[in-house]
C-alpha cells in the first residue's frame, strides 16, 4: 500500500488529500476510532459522512470475511434484506417481515435507516440470476467480496457528479450509491429541496392534527431526501427497476393507459379528501359512526391508489420467482452435461488412438445418460443399493468401469435386497470379475430373474472357457467367494464351462420370505 | 432368402440413417429413407419394402404410429424396430403394434444383417432386452404367486394367449442371456427351427393377448 507508506503530512493538507482522492483502499485503511479523535469535532460534515461509511466498512468486514453487500438478484427495493439475510444465512422473506414489523413499532424510523443502508452499502456484482446460465447460486465468489476493500481494481477517481449520472457504478469493484452521491451537490440540493417541501406538507398534517401521519411521517422526510439521492445516483440499471417500481403511479410505465390513471389518481384523491374531512369533523360532532367511515374511505383511497401497484409487486414476483426456476434448471441441466457429457466427450478425444478406451467411455456415458433420461437417476451419483436390479446395474458398472469389458445387463423383475441377495449379488460380483478378466470375452452377459420362490442370477461370456478339473486349488475366486457364498446362505451354483465354450455361472436363491414360511 | 431384402430406413437423424446404409452396404437393398411418420406412411406404401427398420420415437409420432396405418394397406411389410430408448412402453408398444422384432441402436453390424434377414423371412426378432421385457411382462401377470397376484385378470378370448409355455420360457430366458438361435437349440436340444418358432409363437402372444397388464406393466416398469 502506497498511502501508508508515504511522509506524514500536515492533518489539513491530509483531509484535501483525501477530500480531493475518492478512493476507497483511502478509506480501509482507517481504522475509525483513532481516525475520528485525531479530526477536530468541527470537521466538516462531508468527512464525517466519509467517516461513517468508512466505519459501515470495517464493521461489516469483521463478521466472517465477507461483506455486507445489497443483492441484485432477490430484491423488492433496493435488496437491502436480501443482501442481510444472505449475509447472514437468514431467509429473506422473514428479514422482511421483522424489518416491516420493525419499522411500524420504531413508528417509521426504520424506513429512513433503510434507505441510508441502500445509500451506503454497494450492490454485489453478481448479476441477477435470470441472466446468468451457470449459477452462482446467488453469492458472489469470497474472493472478489473480501478482496473488495482494498481492492486495487477500484478506480482512482470515481465518476463524479451529474456528469456520471446513470453511468455503472464501481466498475471492476464494488462501490456503495453514496461514492457517486456525495459528489452530485444538484442532486443534494434537489434532496433538501424535496424533503423541505415533505416537511411543509408534515407541517401541515401535524397542524390538522393527524396523529397517525405525524407520527410516522416526520422520519421519511429523510426517507425523502435519501430516496432522491438513491434515484439520481443509482446504476442504470437500478434506476430502470425503481422505474418500473414506480411507473403504475404515474401511467408512466410502457403502455400504460393514462386516462385510467388520471382517473384513479382523482377518483382516491377525492376518497381521501372526503376520509380527511369525515375524520376532522368527527372531533367537533359527537357521531361516533364517522371516524370509522373516514378510515374506510381512506383505507379505500390507498387500495385504488396502491392497488395497481400491489398487484404489479405481486406479479413480479412471481414472474421473477419463475424466471430464477427456469434458469435454476437449464443451469442443473448444463452442470450435469458437462459434468458428464462434455468430461467424456473431452476423454474420448484424448483417447482417440484406443479404440477399446474409447468404447468403454461411450458405453459408460450412454448408460449414464440413459439412467438419467430414463430413469431419473443423476449421473455420477451412486444409486442407493436397496434393490435386486440397483444392485446388478452396479456390478455392471463396477466392471466396465475397472476392467473395461461391456457388460450386458437383462433383468426380469426385482425385490428389495436381504442379506442372502446380498450375498448372490457379491457371488454374482465375483463371477462378473472372473469373466472380465480371464475370459477375455468381448462382452459378458448379466441376467437377474426373480420369480416368487427364488432369485436367479446368469454370467455368461463367450469367452475362453476353463477346464473346472483343471483350475489349481489357490485360485480362491470360484472356490470361496463364489460357491463358499453362496452355500453359506442357502443358493445353489452351476457352472458350465469348457475349453473354448466360454462359461457360464448360475447362481440361484431362494428368496427368505419364501424359506420362512416352509 | 437367397435375394437381398428391400429395405426402408425411417429415423429422424439423418446421420444416424447414412450411417446404417453405410454399414449394410451391398447386403440389403436400401430402397428409400424416410424422417417422419407421414412421409414413411407414402413411401412405405410406394415402394412395399421387404423390411421397414424403425425408429421407435419420430418427430411427428411414434413408430408405432407408422405399423399400424401401413399394416392394412401392405400386409406383407415387415417392421423392425431399431431405436435407442430402452423404456419398456416404448418398445412393448411398437410389438403390440405389429413390429416383427426389436433391436437396439447399439447393435453390430452383422447382428443387424441376421435380424433384417429373419424378419424379411417371416421370423421374430428379439434382442436380449425385449426377451427380458417379455419375459417380465408375462411374470407380472402370470400364476397367483406373481408380484401383480392380487390384481384381478381380464382373460383373454383366447386364455393360452395370456401365459407363455415353459418352453417359451426357457427359450426366452436364453435369449435373455445373450445365447443366440443356435446355441439355444444345441443348449436345449431341439433344431433351430423350434426356436424360431417358439420365438414368433411368444411374439403372437405378445401381439394379440388382449391383456391390458401387459401395456400397464409397461407404464408401470416405466415410473419404478
Amino acid at each position: 500500500m502506497q498511502e501508508t507508506s508515504r511522509p506524514p503530512r500536515h492533518p489539513r493538507e491530509r483531509r484535501r488529500d483525501r477530500h480531493n482522492r475518492h478512493d476507497w483502499r483511502d478509506h480501509a485503511e482507517r481504522w475509525w476510532p483513532t481516525d475520528w479523535q485525531e479530526e477536530p469535532a468541527g470537521g466538516d460534515w462531508w468527512q464525517r459522512h466519509e467517516r461513517l461509511a468508512t466505519h459501515v466498512h470495517r464493521w461489516r468486514g469483521t463478521w466472517n470475511g465477507e461483506s455486507l453487500r445489497r443483492a441484485s438478484g432477490d430484491r423488492l427495493a433496493g435488496g437491502v434484506a436480501g443482501g442481510l439475510a444472505r449475509w447472514r444465512g437468514f431467509n429473506p422473506t422473514t428479514v422482511r417481515i421483522v424489518f416491516v414489523v420493525a419499522a411500524l413499532f420504531s413508528r417509521g424510523w426504520l424506513i429512513p435507516l433503510y434507505f441510508a443502508a441502500w445509500l451506503l452499502v454497494p450492490v454485489d456484482d453478481a448479476e441477477p440470476a435470470p441472466s446468468t446460465p451457470i449459477p452462482s447460486s446467488g453469492t458472489a465468489s469470497p474472493d472478489s467480496v473480501t478482496a473488495s476493500p482494498a481492492n486495487p481494481a477500484v478506480p482512482d477517481s470515481v465518476p463524479s457528479g451529474p456528469a456520471g449520472h446513470g453511468g455503472i457504478v464501481g466498475l471492476g469493484g464494488p462501490a456503495s450509491i453514496w461514492n457517486r452521491a456525495r459528489h452530485d451537490s444538484r442532486g443534494i440540493t434537489l434532496a433538501v429541496g424535496v424533503a423541505s417541501l415533505f416537511a411543509v406538507f408534515m407541517v401541515l398534517t401535524t397542524v390538522l392534527n393527524i396523529g397517525l401521519v405525524e407520527g410516522y411521517g416526520w422520519p421519511q422526510v429523510v426517507s425523502v431526501a435519501l430516496l432522491v439521492l438513491i434515484w439520481r445516483n443509482t446504476s442504470a440499471g437500478e434506476q430502470e427497476a425503481l422505474r418500473r417500481f414506480v411507473a403504475p403511479f404515474g401511467g408512466l410505465g410502457p403502455g400504460g393507459d393514462r386516462r385510467a390513471t388520471m382517473l384513479r389518481i382523482g377518483l382516491s384523491c377525492a376518497l381521501f379528501a372526503a376520509g380527511i374531512v369525515s375524520m376532522l369533523s368527527a372531533h367537533e360532532s359527537l357521531a361516533v359512526l364517522q371516524p370509522l367511515g373516514g378510515f374506510v374511505l381512506i383505507m379505500g383511497a390507498f387500495v385504488i391508489f396502491l392497488g395497481p401497484w400491489w398487484l404489479r409487486i405481486a406479479r413480479d414476483l412471481v414472474l421473477e420467482r419463475q424466471a430464477r426456476a427456469r434458469a435454476e434448471e437449464r443451469a442443473d441441466m448444463a452442470a450435469r452435461v458437462h459434468d458428464s457429457v462434455l468430461q467424456t466427450l473431452a476423454l474420448i478425444q484424448r483417447r482417440a488412438d484406443d479404440p477399446a478406451q474409447v468404447t468403454q467411455l461411450a458405453r459408460a456415458q450412454e448408460r449414464e445418460l440413459r439412467s438419467w433420461l430414463f430413469e431419473g437417476r443423476a449421473p455420477g451419483s451412486m444409486p442407493e443399493v436397496a434393490s435386486l436390479v440397483a444392485g446388478v446395474r452396479q456390478i455392471q458398472q463396477d466392471a466396465e468401469a475397472r476392467h473395461g469389458v461391456p457388460v450386458e445387463v437383462v433383468t426380469v423383475g426385482d425385490c428389495p435386497l436381504d442379506d442372502d441377495l446380498g450375498a448372490l449379488l457379491e457371488a454374482a460380483r465375483e463371477a462378473v470379475v472372473n469373466a472380465a478378466k480371464w475370459s477375455e470375452a468381448g462382452v459378458i452377459s448379466l441376467y437377474a430373474e426373480v420369480t416368487a420362490e427364488d432369485v436367479e442370477v446368469v454370467v455368461r461370456d463367450r469367452g475362453r472357457g476353463f477346464d473346472p478339473a483343471a483350475v489349481p486349488g489357490d485360485r480362491k475366486g470360484m472356490a470361496e467367494s463364489i460357491h463358499g457364498r453362496m452355500g453359506r446362505h442357502g443358493g445353489t451354483v452351476t457352472v458350465q464351462t469348457a475349453v473354448g465354450e466360454g462359461t457360464k455361472v448360475s447362481l440361484k436363491m431362494p428368496r427368505s420370505a419364501v424359506r420362512a414360511s416352509s | 432368402m437367397s435375394t437381398t431384402p428391400r429395405v426402408v430406413l425411417v429415423d429422424d437423424h439423418g446421420i444416424f440413417r447414412s450411417g446404417v446404409r453405410a454399414e449394410l452396404g451391398r447386403a440389403v437393398d436400401v430402397v428409400g429413407e424416410a424422417d417422419d411418420v407421414e412421409p414413411a406412411i407414402t413411401l412405405i406404401g410406394q415402394v412395399k419394402p421387404d423390411v421397414v427398420l424403425l425408429d421407435v420415437h419420430l418427430p411427428g409420432g411414434s413408430g408405432a404410429d407408422v405399423v399400424s396405418a401401413v399394416r392394412e394397406q401392405c400386409p406383407d411389410v415387415r417392421f423392425l424396430a431399431l431405436s435407442a430408448s430402452d423404456a419398456p412402453e416404448d418398445v412393448i408398444g411398437v410389438i403390440r403394434a405389429g413390429a416383427r422384432g426389436y433391436v437396439t441402436k447399439t447393435i453390430g453390424t452383422d447382428e443387424l444383417l441376421d435380424a433384417i434377414r429373419r424378419v424379411a423371412s417371416g421370423d421374430a426378432v428379439f434382442s436380449h432386452r425385449l426377451a427380458g421385457f417379455v419375459l417380465d411382462a408375462f411374470a407380472a401377470s402370470g400364476g397367483p404367486d406373481g408380484p401383480a397376484a392380487g390384481q384381478r385378470v381380464q382373460p383373454s378370448f383366447d386364455p393360452e394367449l395370456d401365459q407363455l409355455t415353459t418352453r417359451e420360457r426357457e427359450v426366452l430366458r436364453l435369449i435373455a442371456q445373450g445365447y443366440t438361435y443356435k446355441e439355444i437349440a444345441r443348449e436345449l436340444y431341439i433344431s433351430v427351427k423350434t426356436v424360431e418358432s417358439h420365438v414368433s409363437s411368444v411374439l403372437r402372444k405378445l401381439q394379440l393377448s388382449s391383456r391390458h397388464q401387459l401395456t400397464r406393466w409397461a407404464t408401470e416398469r416405466r415410473l419404478a
